[in-house]
């Protein structure tokens, strides 16, 4: 019996859990910190008070291009990237 | 009707951050699951030559001095080359590690770029402070693409490389036209705006 096979492999997948773990949070966390910003500094979000704001102040709002920062990644990124990962895992 | 210059700073801050989480994926993941997907590899490099094509409007639409003209033209130059070496590497077109240089280099340059094209002291206001504090970081910085530039495995440098572009990318966002820092403002700067 290999017996080394069967005691290193709980390792390899602990590390690799690891990675998908990190690796899935990196968008929510920005997101989170968009969010977080947006209750800390309400006054840049302009969507708060639209009202005789011109159309630049409406598109740029630093909270919330973090918190798009943040989506964007998860969904374009992170997901085909964590398929692969959790199919390498799969493969090892 | 132009926007702001503190608002094109936060739309490349977005830009750097993206850049920052792509590059922070890659080192976590590693280059074999990284290149699984062949769209990926030309990610970052894509997206670092679309930053230098869209500083070039930055450089003609928001240039109040020569310098400024001349820095943003030099960074657009930088940005774009370090880009397309990447490209190249990625590719297959380009063979020599030498090449992997353009990136630090790119990097060293843009830091020039803020350090010269900023002539206030660092407590004028928060741009002048910034400006002087993302050059040197980025002056200072270039020394982790060159490690990565040696040391292509390095996960330290690889990481170091993708924060590198959050923290610029956070100074970025911190960035306002007129404000004060740490509690100081230049009466010659002028009234904040809001």
């Amino acid at each position: 019996m290999q017996s080394q096979i069967v005691t290193h492999a709980p390792a390899v997948r602990t590390y690799r859990d690891s990675r998908t773990r990190i690796v899935s949070a990196l968008g929510p966390s920005t997101s989170v910190g968009g969010v977080l910003w947006a209750i800390v500094q309400p006054y840049r979000v302009t969507l708060l008070h639209p009202h005789h704001q011109g159309v630049w102040w409406l598109i740029a709002e630093p909270p919330l291009l973090v918190i798009a920062a943040g989506i964007m990644f998860s969904l374009l990124i992170a997901r085909p990237l964590l398929a692969d990962l959790q199919g390498d895992h799969g493969a090892a | 009707m132009e926007p702001h210059s503190e608002m094109v700073h936060w739309f490349f801050a977005t830009g750097f951050l993206l850049l920052g989480l792509i590059l922070l994926s890659q080192a976590i993941v590693g280059e074999e699951v990284w290149a699984l997907r062949r769209w990926r590899v030309y990610l970052w490099p894509s997206i670092a030559f679309g930053l230098g094509i869209v500083m070039w409007p930055v450089m003609t639409f928001f240039t109040n001095s020569a310098i400024h003209m001349v820095a943003h033209g030099a960074w657009a130059q930088a940005l774009m080359g370090a880009g397309a070496a990447e490209l190249g590497l990625v590719h297959g077109k380009l063979h020599s590690r030498w090449w992997r240089l353009a990136t630090p280099i790119g990097i060293l340059v843009s830091g020039v770029a803020f350090l010269v094209h900023e002539q206030n002291t660092w407590y004028f206001a928060r741009s002048a402070f910034l400006h002087h504090l993302i050059g040197w970081t980025l002056v200072a910085g270039a020394l982790l693409p060159l490690g990565r530039a040696l040391r292509p495995r390095s996960a330290a440098f690889q990481s170091g490389f993708a924060l590198l572009f959050v923290v610029v990318a956070v100074m970025l966002y911190c960035d306002r036209d007129l404000a004060p820092v740490f509690g100081h403002l230049s009466p010659l700067a002028g009234v904040p705006h809001r």
